[in-house]
C-alpha cells in the first residue's frame, strides 16, 4: 500500500465516506463535460428526477464532433447538430458554463481546462473521456469515467471508486535532441505494456519530467491511459505555479499564497512509499514510432518491426493481428514507410509548444507531393496564440492546411477522416484499427516533429536528420 | 430499479483476441447519438465486416448467448460507455475474461453487468467448450465465485467491492451517493480550492 504520495493525500482529502460495498465515495473538484458522453447522463438525471448538485463545478465544451473547416450552424452532419443542440440545452437548463464555438474559449476539453487555470494541483477531476489523465500534469488526480458515472457526478459531485495502487515511473537525465515528451511516454508504454498500468496511478518523477514544461507534462500524463493506468500525475512545482499564475481561474491576491502553500503540502513526501517503482534513463529513449494497432507497439525510428520470436509470448497474438492489418512485415524497417496523411493536433499534442516545435521543423520546407497534411490547434486560444506568432503562415507556406480547433482526425467523429487503406503519421494517441475514420485505415503514432519529418519526405523519417 | 445479481445463466459466446479496444467494440461513427438505443446491432461492426460472417457475433449458433468469454485487456481505450452498452444491448449479461481495462470494467459495474476474471487456461478451456458445443449451458455464481460450463467448473474472481455491489444489488451507486448530501457538502467545505 502506498503511503505519503500525492495520490494518497489527495484521495484522503476528497473522501466523503466509505460505501457499503467498501468503495470510497470521492468528491470531485472539477467536472468537465462534452457532447459525446453527456447527453445520456442528463437523460438519466431527468428520468430519476435528480438535479445537478454543484453546477458551478461543471464546465462544458464541444470538441469531438466539430468540423474544423466550415463551422456554420446548423452543421451539415445532422447527427452532430443534434448532439450540439442537446449539449446547449442541457447546459442552459442546468446553469452550466458552456464554452461554445466562437466563444474564444472552445477547444478540446483537456486543452481548455488547463489553459484557463481551471485545472489546479490537489484537485480531483473527472470527465467522460479517458484522456482526462492529462490534467494530472498539474498534480491533480484526474480520471476518465463512463456515462453512468457522469450522471453520478452531476447528481452528487462524487464517484464510487476503489483506491488505486501507485507506481513511480522515474526518468532521469536530459532527452537527446529530436526526442520529445511523446517519445518518452511511447517508450514507457512500450516497456510496461498496454495493460501494465491497470490498477495503478502513475507518478512521473525524476529530472526528465522536472525539466519538462507544462505542455510536455500534459503529453505524458495524457497517454497514461494507453498504458492501462487510469490516471498519471507529476508533483506540482515552480514550473506548475508559473504556468498557473495569472490564468483566468487561478487563485488571485491573498489566495495565491495560500494556494501555493497548500499545493506544496500535497506533494509526495520524500519518504513516500510506492507499490512499485520503475526507473528509466532518458538517454536510452529514441524518437519512437508505433508500427501496430496498440500504442504499446512502438519502436525506435531506426529499428525494425519485431518478429514474433523477439516478443514475449503474450504479445504475439496481437502482433500477428497487427502485421496483417498494417500490412507491415516483421523484420521490416519502419523508416521509409510511405505516408498518405499527416495529422498534427489532439489532446496529446495540439498545444502551443507542440505547434512551435512542429513549425521549427516545417519552416522553409514543403510537404511532399501527394501527402495531405493538416494542423488542428487544440483550442481557440491555441489557434489565436499560434497566429500571433506567425506559426500558421509557416505551416501554410510549407503546404499544411491550417484548421479550426477540435479533436478532428484523432478519432474522426467529424468530417476529417482517412479514406480506405490510407496510412497516417499522427501526433494523436491511438492507433487502434479504424480509429481515424476508415475501417481499414492505418495510423502510426509519433511526436509532432516526427509528423512534420514524415510530411516533408512522404515517408517515416528520422527527425534528427532535419535538426540544424 | 436496482436489483441483485447473484448469478448469471445462459449460453456463452467465445471472442478470442487480446487488447480488443472500445473503438473495435463500437466504432466512433456510432457515437454520434444522444441515446444508447440501437447500439446493439452495431457491436463490433467493423471487425464483423472484415471477417465476412466469421465473427462470433455473426454466427447463428451463438445467437441469444448471454455470457461473453474474452481474453486479455478487453475494453481498453476510450471511456465510452457506448461500448458496454452495445454489448449489453446485443444481449450479453456478463463477461468472463483474463483481464479487463479499468474504465470498461467500471462502466459495466454501473450498468449491472459483471466482468469476472479467470486464468488463461480456464478462459481457453471455456472458449474451446463453447466453440465445440455452442449449446452448452453456462452459469456464473457470484456467491461461490465459480463458473460452470457444461461439465466444466472453475473459479472466477472479481474485486471484493464490485462483488458486494452485485450480490447486494447496490451496483447502481447513484442513489447511495446522492443520499450523502450533508457529508458531501462538509467535504467540499474543507477543500481550500472550492472557495478561491
Ligand atoms: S483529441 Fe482525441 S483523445 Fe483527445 S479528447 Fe479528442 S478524441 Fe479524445
Amino acid at each position: 500500500m502506498s503511503k505519503g504520495t500525492l495520490f494518497d493525500k489527495v484521495w484522503d482529502l476528497h473522501a466523503v465516506g466509505i460505501l457499503p460495498s467498501g468503495q470510497t465515495q470521492l468528491f470531485i473538484g472539477l467536472h468537465l463535460i462534452h457532447e459525446v458522453t453527456s447527453p445520456q447522463a442528463f437523460a438519466m438525471l431527468r428520468e430519476r428526477g435528480l438535479k445537478v448538485i454543484f453546477p458551478e463545478r461543471t464546465i462544458a465544451t464541444v470538441d469531438h464532433i466539430v468540423p474544423t473547416d466550415n463551422q456554420a450552424r446548423p452543421f451539415v452532419d445532422t447527427l452532430a447538430e443534434e448532439m450540439m443542440q442537446a449539449l446547449e440545452t442541457n447546459c442552459k437548463d442546468n446553469s452550466i458554463t458552456f464554452y461554445n464555438i466562437g466563444s474564444g474559449n472552445q477547444g478540446i476539453v483537456h486543452v481548455i481546462a488547463p489553459e484557463q487555470g481551471l485545472t489546479q494541483p490537489g484537485m480531483t477531476i473527472a470527465c467522460g473521456d479517458s484522456h482526462t489523465s492529462t490534467h494530472g500534469a498539474f498534480g491533480a488526480i484526474a480520471f476518465g469515467i463512463g456515462t453512468s458515472q457522469v450522471r453520478d457526478v452531476l447528481a452528487s459531485q462524487t464517484l464510487a471508486l476503489s483506491k488505486l495502487k501507485v507506481r513511480k515511473i522515474e526518468v532521469n537525465g536530459a532527452l537527446r535532441p529530436g526526442v520529445y515528451a511523446k517519445d518518452v511516454v511511447l517508450h514507457v508504454i512500450h516497456t510496461l505494456g498496454v495493460k501494465g498500468g491497470v490498477g495503478y496511478a502513475y507518478e512521473y518523477a525524476g529530472s526528465t519530467f522536472e525539466n519538462m514544461n507544462m505542455d510536455e507534462r500534459m503529453t505524458v500524463c495524457n497517454m497514461s491511459i494507453e498504458g492501462g493506468a487510469r490516471c498519471g500525475y507529476v508533483n506540482p512545482d515552480k514550473i506548475t505555479y508559473d504556468y498557473l499564475k495569472g490564468k483566468d481561474f487561478a487563485p488571485k491576491d491573498n489566495d495565491w499564497d495560500k494556494a501555493v502553500a497548500w499545493w506544496d503540502s500535497i506533494k509526495s513526501d520524500t519518504d513516500a512509499e510506492y507499490d512499485d517503482v520503475v526507473v528509466f534513463d532518458a538517454a536510452d529513449i529514441p524518437p519512437t514510432v508505433t508500427w501496430g494497432i496498440t500504442p504499446g507497439q512502438g519502436i525506435g525510428v531506426n529499428q525494425v518491426i519485431p518478429t514474433p520470436e523477439q516478443l514475449p509470448e503474450e504479445d504475439r497474438f496481437i502482433a500477428e493481428e497487427a502485421y496483417h492489418y498494417m500490412d507491415l512485415a516483421p523484420g521490416q524497417s519502419i523508416k521509409g514507410t510511405k505516408i498518405d496523411v499527416c495529422f498534427i493536433g489532439s489532446c496529446t499534442n495540439g498545444r502551443i509548444s507542440d505547434l512551435r516545435e512542429a513549425a521549427k521543423i516545417a519552416k522553409g520546407r514543403h510537404v511532399a507531393q501527394g501527402v495531405k497534411a493538416f494542423v488542428v490547434p487544440g483550442s481557440e486560444r491555441v489557434k489565436k496564440q499560434a497566429e500571433a506568432e506567425g506559426l500558421n503562415t509557416i505551416f501554410t507556406e510549407a503546404g499544411f492546411e491550417w484548421r479550426e480547433a477540435g479533436c478532428s482526425m484523432c478519432l474522426a467523429m467529424n468530417p476529417d477522416k482517412l479514406q480506405g487503406r490510407q496510412i497516417s503519421a499522427s501526433s494523436s494517441n491511438r492507433n487502434f484499427k479504424g480509429r481515424q475514420g476508415s475501417s481499414s485505415g492505418r495510423t502510426l503514432l509519433m511526436s509532432p516533429a516526427m509528423v512534420v519529418a514524415a510530411a516533408v519526405s512522404g515517408e517515416v523519417s528520422d527527425v534528427r536528420e532535419l535538426l540544424n | 430499479m436496482v436489483s441483485e445479481v447473484k448469478s448469471v445463466s445462459g449460453r456463452g459466446i467465445p471472442l478470442t483476441g487480446d487488447d480488443i479496444d472500445t473503438d473495435r467494440i463500437i466504432p466512433a461513427r456510432f457515437l454520434r447519438c444522444v441515446t444508447f438505443d440501437g447500439l446493439g446491432e452495431h457491436a463490433f461492426e467493423d471487425d464483423r465486416a472484415a471477417l465476412k460472417g466469421q465473427h462470433a457475433f455473426d454466427q447463428p449458433q451463438f445467437e441469444g448467448a448471454k455470457i461473453l468469454v474474452v481474453n486479455r485487456n478487453f475494453g481498453c481505450g476510450s471511456s465510452r460507455e457506448h461500448a458496454p452498452q452495445a454489448i449489453a444491448k446485443w444481449g450479453i449479461n456478463a463477461l468472463i475474461g483474463e483481464s479487463f481495462a479499468e474504465i470498461f470494467f467500471g462502466n459495466c459495474v454501473a450498468m449491472g453487468v459483471p466482468c469476472l476474471t479467470a486464468d488463461g487456461a480456464t478462459i481457453k478451456k471455456l472458449q474451446e467448450i463453447l466453440t465445440n458445443n455452442p449449446q452448452a449451458s453456462m452459469t456464473i455464481n457470484m456467491e461461490s465465485m465459480q463458473v460452470q460450463c457444461g461439465d466444466f467448473v472453475a473459479a472466477v474472481s472479481i474485486g471484493e467491492g464490485a462483488r458486494n455491489m452485485f450480490v447486494c444489488g447496490t451496483w447502481d451507486a447513484c442513489g447511495q451517493l446522492v443520499a450523502q448530501q450533508s457529508q458531501i457538502r462538509a467535504t467540499a467545505a474543507k477543500l481550500p480550492y472550492v472557495t478561491w
